[in-house]
């Protein structure tokens, strides 16, 4: 009948909205691999020590060619470092600040407010040491990609040799989840790239896991609490809702 | 009849401004038929998410920063700095995709019902310039955040005018205030977007005036033949509607909370740059049908065999997207049928079901690129959507042999036979 015939065409067409963002890209690029996070489901909360895990990485190795412009450093207390830890933190980075009486621009060592600086001064800079291609800020890159984190973690972990048909352009390197597969970034992270300050081992998996809980927190440092109120919103609205049937019966009851 | 009260003061008040009568009489004791199914929760529904749009959006307002150098930060601010901030834009963003939803079911429940004809065509057509509105305003609410996706949509819309023949370049720098999208433009789109949801206020009220003068159309789409087919508005409706709205909440709220930028694009989290085009341009999913009409007009029209062109595809094609909403102003008058509801038209309701697979299919092309066999897929679609108001309905009008009606709403005596005086006012109807 046409009405089921609707109704399954709605159906199939809400499945198909999710999926049908970037059919073209879809096309050029390996479907990502769903990976497991802290993070995930309604439950999920952020693994503390891999966010600050993802930030020593970040720190170490990413940093050098890609900025993190919307944390400032007193963001970091978030991963549950403390006030003096940060003010440390931040004191090791040099900022423009000013003009100063004399009118002059000068730096000084940072401080809790300051957002953490960007590597380059602005994108041509960036694009000239980086053979014209740009490390974009990764900020929200958890956010604006197709697959969030699972995407940064499997680019991550995603280099390889291309196929025997492909050849490279130069300065570019194959990559399995990147879209069209040939990336200007180089693969930067290996097994033991960094010492981790917790003692776990530094593993290529273990790193792209923490980068990318450190990246979902910077793009939506609000997850944890906006599931907790998500919570008891439903648990209260269940209750509202149940009562509110119950009402609704009740008054209608003489109507019948 | 009359409003009472214990307390002096609204004695004293409403003797000089009977607003308490009024409101007695338009939310206590508006009589409503007693046979409503849940398809009636929706328009209480979008008043309440209309209320809760213009109070999120305010809220934001105070942080937002109209400028396209710092309009995408500003909203980042809102989403990291601002007490709750996050709250206020996933609600509000979410809210815009919710309304659409409630509006679009208020809108086919319409549809089914012919709620639109007399004597309710004003109602109706108040109704299809809030959808205009609604419209107006969620195209321009996209454009705010100063992602690509805001960008580009406006890109495309706002070059949409110049099909418009002579003129049409005109209009577009005239709306630009520029040479492209360009700060002037974000300035005035904030400034309708603060505007228009309280003109759509104005036509909410307008609605529900019109509304009050004959009360609601109910599924039978029989007339009340007297007070056993009405009950009033308090406490039934009220119950009824605060029930609807719950499980409304409930929905929404998973989504608020749990799946905030499901319905969103990740472009737009990417700031507006002018000189990278995103790989796919596509609009928010409510405005997808409309943009696959726009799309599926492909070829010129002209005066057979002689070359001349009078209207050429790109303005065909806005024709018709605007076009399939112009049609539902004139509805009323294209379905002479002098049965309202769908449930007593057995052909109707065939076609009816197929507009909506229609639909469907043409919100499926929207988001397709603009190639085969999409395009075809979606002229096939345009073509039913257009046949279904212009063609389909007038000519049911005349060859449909509507069921026999039932004789009042209290006693469906037609329906399956021994129904008991009243029984109609429980079930609820799935049509
Ligand atoms: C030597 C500089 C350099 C370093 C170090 C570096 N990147 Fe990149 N990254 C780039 C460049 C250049 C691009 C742009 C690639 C392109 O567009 O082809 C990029 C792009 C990216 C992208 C975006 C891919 C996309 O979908 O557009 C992500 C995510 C990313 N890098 C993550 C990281 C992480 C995480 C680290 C730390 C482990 C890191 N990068 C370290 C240079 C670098
Ligand atoms: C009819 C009611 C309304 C609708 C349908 C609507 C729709 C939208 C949409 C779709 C967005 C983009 C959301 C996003 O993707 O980020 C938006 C943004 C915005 N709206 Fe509204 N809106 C409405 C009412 C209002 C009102 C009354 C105000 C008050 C000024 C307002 C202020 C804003 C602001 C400041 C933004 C930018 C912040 C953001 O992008 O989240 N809105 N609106």
């Amino acid at each position: 009948m046409l009405k089921r015939l609707a109704a399954s065409a709605i159906a199939a067409a809400s499945i198909f909205v999710a999926a049908a963002d970037t059919p073209a890209e879809a096309a050029k690029a390996v479907p990502v691999p769903d990976y497991d996070f802290s993070f995930d489901g309604v439950f999920g909360t952020f693994d503390q020590m891999a966010k600050q895990r993802g930030f020593q990485v970040y720190r170490e190795v990413c940093a050098a060619c890609h900025g993190v412009r919307f944390i400032a450093f007193r963001n970091l207390m978030a991963l549950g470092y403390s006030e003096e830890e940060v003010k440390a933190l931040a004191a090791e980075y040099m900022v423009e600040d000013g003009p100063d009486e004399n009118g002059d621009m000068f730096t000084r060592p940072g401080i809790p407010a300051d957002r953490i600086p960007s590597p380059y001064r602005n994108e041509q800079e960036a694009r000239l040491l980086n053979n014209g291609a740009y490390p974009p800020d990764l900020s929200l890159m958890a956010k604006k990609r197709k697959g969030g984190p699972d995407y940064i973690k499997a680019l991550l972990v995603g280099y390889g040799e291309p196929p025997a048909d492909v050849e490279l352009m130069p300065g570019m390197y194959w990559n399995d989840y990147f879209p069209g597969h040939q990336i200007a970034m180089p693969e930067i992270l290996f097994d033991g790239s960094v010492t981790y300050a917790d003692g776990t081992e530094a593993t290529l998996e273990q790193m792209s896991l923490d980068l990318a809980t450190f990246l979902m927190w910077t793009a939506e440092p609000s997850m944890d609490q906006r599931k907790q109120t998500g919570i008891s919103v439903m648990l209260f609205l269940l209750v509202f809702t149940g009562l509110m049937y119950a009402v609704k019966r009740k008054v209608w009851a003489d109507i019948h | 009849m009359a409003f009472q009260s214990n307390n002096a003061l609204v004695r004293w008040i409403d003797h000089r401004l009977p607003i308490f009568t009024f409101m007695n009489a338009e939310l206590n004791e508006y009589p409503t038929p007693r046979n409503l199914s849940y398809m009636w929760n929706f328009g209480s529904l979008a008043g309440i998410v209309l209320v809760i749009m213009i109070a999120t959006g305010i809220l934001m307002a105070m942080q937002y920063t109209p400028h396209i150098d710092h309009a995408f930060d500003s909203v980042e601010r809102i989403m990291r700095d601002v007490n709750s901030g996050w709250l206020l834009r996933y609600v509000h963003m979410n809210g815009a995709h919710f309304f659409f939803i409630v509006v679009y079911l208020h809108i086919l429940r319409g549809l089914y019902y012919g709620s639109y004809k007399a004597p309710r065509e004003i109602l109706w057509m108040i109704g299809v310039v809030i959808l205009l509105l609604m419209m107006a305003t969620a195209f321009m609410g996209y454009v705010l955040p100063w992602g690509q996706m805001s960008f580009w949509g406006a890109t495309v819309i706002t070059n949409l005018f110049s099909a418009i023949p002579f003129i049409g370049p005109d209009i577009v720098v005239w709306l630009w205030g520029g040479f492209s999208v360009e700060n002037p433009t974000l300035n005035r789109f904030f400034a309708l977007h603060y505007l228009l949801p309280f003109v759509i206020v104005g036509m909410v009220f307008l609605h529900l005036w019109a509304l009050h003068r004959f009360g609601s159309n109910n599924p039978l789409g029989i007339d009340a033949k007297g007070p056993q087919d009405k009950i009033p508005f308090h406490p039934y409706y009220t119950t009824k509607d605060l029930f609807g709205l719950g499980v409304f909440l409930l929905v929404f709220c998973a989504v608020v909370f749990f799946a905030p930028n499901y319905m969103g694009h990740p472009e737009n989290y990417i700031q507006a740059n002018p000189l990278v085009t995103p790989p796919h341009i596509v609009p928010e999913w409510y405005f997808l049908p409309f943009y696959a009409i726009l799309r599926a007009i492909t070829f010129d029209i002209g005066i057979p065999f002689t070359g001349i062109v009078l209207i050429d595809a790109k303005l065909g094609g806005v024709i018709a997207m605007f076009g399939a909403i112009a049609v539902l102003f004139v509805l009323p008058w294209l379905d002479r049928s002098p049965v309202r509801s769908g449930r007593f038209r057995p052909v109707f309701k065939q076609f009816f079901w197929l507009l909506l697979v229609a639909l469907v299919v043409l919100g499926y092309m929207g988001a397709m690129p603009a190639e085969q066999p999409y395009v075809a897929i979606s002229q096939i679609a345009t073509a039913y959507y257009f046949a279904y108001f212009i063609v389909i309905l007038p000519l049911l009008s005349i060859l449909e042999r509507p069921k026999p009606l039932p004789a009042s709403i209290s006693e469906p005596v037609l329906k399956g036979g021994g129904s008991v005086a009243g029984a109609t006012a429980k079930p609820m109807e799935k049509p």
